[in-house]
C-alpha cells in the first residue's frame, strides 16, 4: 500500500520529466540537431564519467542547500523564494567573521565554524524575519523574502565594494581573501568540497526534522491548515519562526561554503542564481528535504553538461535554460495531476482517515 | 570511461528517456578532434557570445581562431565566475582535450585560473585582464589591451561632433580601467575644445540594460550630445543614441548596425588580430610572457570606421594622433593634470607610460568630468 501511495506521489513529476524530455527533442530537432545525440552529450557531460560526475557534485552542493530555503517553509506552509538574500548575506557575514578570526591565528577548524556559524544566524535572521512579518504583521511571505533579498543583495554590494573592499582588489572589488589553509577542503581524492557533504548532511536532518519529529509534524499540521493547528493549541508564531530560521541556516551556510569553499573572498559574484535555482529544485522535490538531493544532482548535472551542448552541437548558451524552464512549465502543469491520478491497485475508497493531532506532545507547548 | 559510482548508465539513460538508443558514451568522450591530431582551443564567455560588447568582442577572435588549419575551437557562454568557470575548462580539458583556454572574463582569473593551471601543467592559459603576478603559474597568462588609446582617439571625434559640448558617459563601476576611459575620452574631446564636460553615471555592474537605457536618457535630457559608455553590452545605450537622435561612440566592438545614424566611431578590442597570432605561437612552441599587454602600437585595439558624417577636420586629427599612438610618441596620461577636486595628479613635465602600473590603480576622475569615484 505504501509502495502504492509512493508511485502516485512520485507519478507527476515522472510525467512531467518524460514530457519535457519529448518537448526538448521536439525544440532541438527545430534548432537542426540530433536529439539521441544531444541526450547521448547531456548524460556524457553530466555523469558520463568520474570527472562529470565531480562536476555534477560541485554544482548540485549549493544547490541542496539553497532548496532547503524553499522545502522548510514550504512545510509550514509559506512560499518562501529569498534563498539568494540568504545565501549572498550568509557569504558576506562568514568572511566578515572569518578574516579576524583567522588574523587571531586560529586554527581551521574554528575559523570555520566561526563563520559557519557567522553564515547561518545571519541567513536565519533574514529569512525567520519574513516568516514573523507574515505571522505577527500579515505580510505576504513570498513578497517579503524576494525583497528582503534584493535589500541584503544591494547592501552587501555595497559592503563588499566598500567598507569591507580590499583597497588591493583594483579592478575587481571584493574582501580580502581567506588564506588558502584555512579554507574548507575537499572530500579526498576528489575535486569536490566537503559543502556537499555538509548539504547532504543538512538534507537528511532536515528530513529527520521534518517527519520524525513532534516539532516536524507540528509543522506540518500548521501548514494544512493553519487554523486547525490554532485550533488543538500549537504554538503556530514559534513554528513559523523555528521553521523559517532553520531554512535561513540552510541557505546561509550555502553562502559561507561558497565563500569557504569555492571563492576564498566576498564579491559581487556571489549573487549568481544558486538561491534561485534552489526554487526549482524544491518544487521539483515537491519540498520534500531527502528528494532534494536526486533533483539538485539532476539540477548540477544539467548544468554541468550544457557546455557540451555548445561546444560538440554548436547550440545556443540558451539550450538548457529551456531545457529548465520546459522542465519547470511541465512540472507546474503537472502538480494539478496530484491527488488525480489513482493506479488501478488501489481501491477508490475513501482515503485513510487522517492521523490524529495531539496537541499535547506536538509543538511540546 | 571510468564510472566510480554505483549508478549502471543503462539507469541513467531510461532515467532521462534515451532508453534504448544504446549511446555509446566513450565514443564520445574522445572526440574527432583529438583523434586528428588537432590543436584544441577553447573559449569561454561570462555573457552571450551576441551582445555586442565585451563578449562578442572575444567571439570574434575565437572566430579568427577557428580560420586557422589544425585547430578546433570550443565556445562555452554565460559561465558565471564562480567554480562553473574551474568546472567549464576543466570538462574542455577532460573531456575535449583543450591545450590552450582563454577564459575571458576578469573575475575568472583569481582563484580559478590560478588553480587549475597549478594542476594542469600542460594547458596554457591565456586570460583576459592583466592580472598576472610574480610566483603565480608560468603555464597562466594574462592579456590585456590599452583601450583608453582607442576610446582617446573616439573622444576626439566626439568632441569635434558635439554642440553642447556636454558628452555622457554611462559606466559600470568605478574601478580603475573604467575611471581610465572616462577620463581618455574626456581628455580626447578637450583637446578640440578644453571647455567640453563629461558627465558619468555609474549603473553599479556589468550588465543592466534597463538602468543603462535610463541613463542614456537622462543623459540626452540633460543635454549630452554624444554618449559612449563602459558596459558589457553597449547595445541600450547605442540605441537609445539613434532613438534620441543625438550621437555616440561604441565600445568593445563595432555597434554601428545598431545606430547607423548615431554611430560616429569606436573604441574596439583587436582579438581578431591578437588571438590568430598568440595560438600559432603557442601551435610553434615558442614561450608566451605572462604578462601579454599592449595598445595601437602592438595591435591589441583599433577604432571602428569612421560615420560618413564624421567632418574631414575630426578624422585627421584622430588619425594623426593614432599615427603618434602607432609610433609610441603619444601618452593619454601627462602632466600637468588636475582631477575634478582640483588636486594635482599628474605634474607638469610627468608623462606616463601606457605600461605604467600606476594607471592601473587609477582613482580619480580628471578635471571636466562630472561625476564621483565613492
Amino acid at each position: 500500500m505504501r509502495l502504492v501511495r509512493l508511485a502516485e506521489a512520485t507519478a507527476p513529476p515522472v510525467l512531467a520529466l518524460l514530457a519535457t524530455v519529448v518537448a526538448f527533442a521536439l525544440f532541438l530537432l527545430a534548432a537542426g540537431a540530433d536529439p539521441l545525440q544531444a541526450y547521448g552529450l547531456i548524460y556524457l557531460g553530466a555523469f558520463g564519467t568520474w570527472f562529470s560526475w565531480q562536476n555534477t557534485l560541485v554544482r548540485a552542493a549549493p544547490l541542496l542547500l539553497t532548496a532547503l530555503g524553499m522545502a522548510l517553509p514550504a512545510q509550514i506552509g509559506l512560499i518562501v523564494i529569498g534563498a539568494e538574500g540568504g545565501f549572498v548575506a550568509g557569504g558576506v557575514a562568514a568572511i566578515a567573521a572569518g578574516l579576524p578570526l583567522a588574523a587571531l591565528g586560529l586554527p581551521a577548524i574554528f575559523v570555520l565554524t566561526g563563520m559557519a556559524l557567522a553564515g547561518m544566524a545571519t541567513g536565519a535572521a533574514l529569512v525567520a524575519a519574513c516568516g514573523a512579518l507574515r505571522h505577527w504583521r500579515g505580510v505576504n511571505e513570498t513578497i517579503s523574502s524576494l525583497l528582503i533579498a534584493y535589500i541584503s543583495i544591494a547592501v552587501c554590494d555595497q559592503l563588499v565594494e566598500g567598507a569591507m573592499r580590499d583597497p588591493a582588489s583594483l579592478n575587481k572589488p571584493s574582501t580580502r581573501s581567506l588564506p588558502d589553509a584555512l579554507m574548507l577542503g575537499t572530500i579526498p581524492g576528489t575535486n569536490i568540497h566537503l559543502g556537499l557533504v555538509l548539504g547532504l548532511v543538512f538534507c537528511v536532518l532536515a528530513y529527520v526534522f521534518v517527519f520524525h519529529t513532534t516539532w516536524g509534524f507540528a509543522a506540518r499540521v500548521v501548514g494544512a491548515n493553519a487554523r486547525a493547528g490554532r485550533l488543538v493549541g500549537l504554538p503556530v508564531g514559534r513554528l513559523i519562526l523555528i521553521v523559517t530560521a532553520l531554512a535561513g541556516m540552510a541557505t546561509g551556510l550555502a553562502g559561507m561554503v561558497e565563500v569557504a569553499a569555492v571563492q576564498g573572498a566576498a564579491s559581487a559574484d556571489l549573487a549568481v542564481g544558486y538561491g534561485y535555482t534552489g526554487i526549482l529544485v524544491a518544487f521539483l522535490a515537491r519540498q520534500n528535504p531527502l528528494a532534494v538531493i536526486p533533483v539538485a544532482v539532476l539540477m548540477g548535472g544539467l548544468e554541468a553538461s550544457g557546455g557540451l551542448l555548445e561546444q560538440r552541437l554548436q547550440l545556443p548558451d540558451a539550450t538548457i535554460t529551456v531545457l529548465r524552464g520546459l522542465l519547470f512549465i511541465m512540472l507546474l502543469a503537472s502538480e494539478t495531476l496530484q491527488g488525480k491520478l489513482r493506479l488501478k491497485l488501489r481501491p477508490r475508497a475513501p482515503r485513510a482517515a487522517p492521523e490524529p493531532v495531539r496537541p499535547a506532545q506536538a509543538g511540546g507547548a | 570511461m571510468t564510472s566510480g559510482s554505483g549508478f549502471s548508465r543503462r539507469a541513467v539513460l531510461a532515467g532521462l528517456g534515451v532508453g534504448a538508443a544504446g549511446l555509446a558514451a566513450d565514443g564520445l568522450v574522445a572526440p574527432a578532434a583529438r583523434a586528428a591530431g588537432k590543436t584544441v582551443v577553447g573559449f569561454i564567455y561570462v555573457g552571450t557570445a551576441n551582445d555586442y560588447g565585451y563578449n562578442q568582442a572575444h567571439a570574434e577572435g575565437a572566430a579568427a581562431v577557428r580560420k586557422m588549419p589544425g585547430v578546433t575551437v570550443l565556445e562555452q557562454a554565460r559561465v558565471p565566475e564562480t567554480v562553473a568557470v574551474q568546472n567549464t575548462m576543466d570538462g574542455m580539458i577532460n573531456l575535449d582535450g583543450a591545450s590552450i583556454l582563454f577564459p575571458t572574463s576578469f573575475g575568472y582569473f583569481d582563484p580559478f585560473v590560478l588553480r587549475l593551471a597549478k594542476s594542469k601543467p600542460k594547458v596554457q592559459f591565456l586570460h583576459a585582464g592583466g592580472l598576472w603576478k610574480e610566483g603565480e603559474p608560468l603555464n597562466a597568462h594574462s592579456y590585456f589591451g590599452f583601450i583608453s588609446q582607442a576610446v582617446y582617439t573616439a573622444g576626439i571625434v566626439a568632441g569635434h561632433m558635439s554642440k553642447s559640448k556636454k558628452l555622457g558617459f554611462i559606466a559600470a563601476k568605478p574601478i580603475p580601467q573604467v575611471l581610465r576611459n572616462i577620463n581618455a575620452f574626456t581628455l580626447g574631446a578637450q583637446s578640440v575644445d578644453p571647455s567640453i564636460t563629461t558627465t558619468v553615471v555609474f549603473t553599479g555592474d556589468w550588465f543592466l540594460p534597463v538602468r543603462e537605457a535610463e541613463a542614456a536618457n537622462s543623459l540626452a535630457d540633460q543635454g549630452a550630445d554624444v554618449l559612449t559608455c563602459h558596459v558589457d553590452s553597449p547595445k541600450v545605450v547605442m540605441e537609445t543614441a539613434e532613438k534620441r537622435g543625438i550621437f555616440c561612440t561604441g565600445y568593445h566592438t563595432n555597434q554601428a548596425v545598431l545606430a547607423p545614424k548615431a554611430y560616429l566611431t569606436g573604441a574596439e578590442w583587436n582579438w581578431t588580430g591578437l588571438y590568430p597570432r598568440l595560438v600559432g605561437d603557442l601551435i610553434a612552441g615558442k614561450t608566451l610572457p605572462n604578462m601579454i599587454r599592449g595598445g595601437f602600437r602592438e595591435g591589441f585595439v583599433r577604432n571602428s570606421a569612421y560615420n560618413a558624417i564624421v567632418p574631414e577636420a575630426a578624422r585627421k586629427q584622430a588619425d594623426a594622433v593614432r599615427e603618434q599612438f602607432m609610433a609610441g610618441s603619444f601618452a593619454v596620461f601627462k602632466g600637468p593634470l588636475k582631477d575634478n577636486k582640483g588636486n594635482t595628479v599628474i605634474g607638469a613635465g610627468t608623462t606616463v607610460d601606457e605600461f605604467d602600473l600606476v594607471l592601473e590603480q587609477m582613482n580619480y576622475l580628471v578635471a571636466g568630468v562630472i561625476g564621483s569615484t565613492g
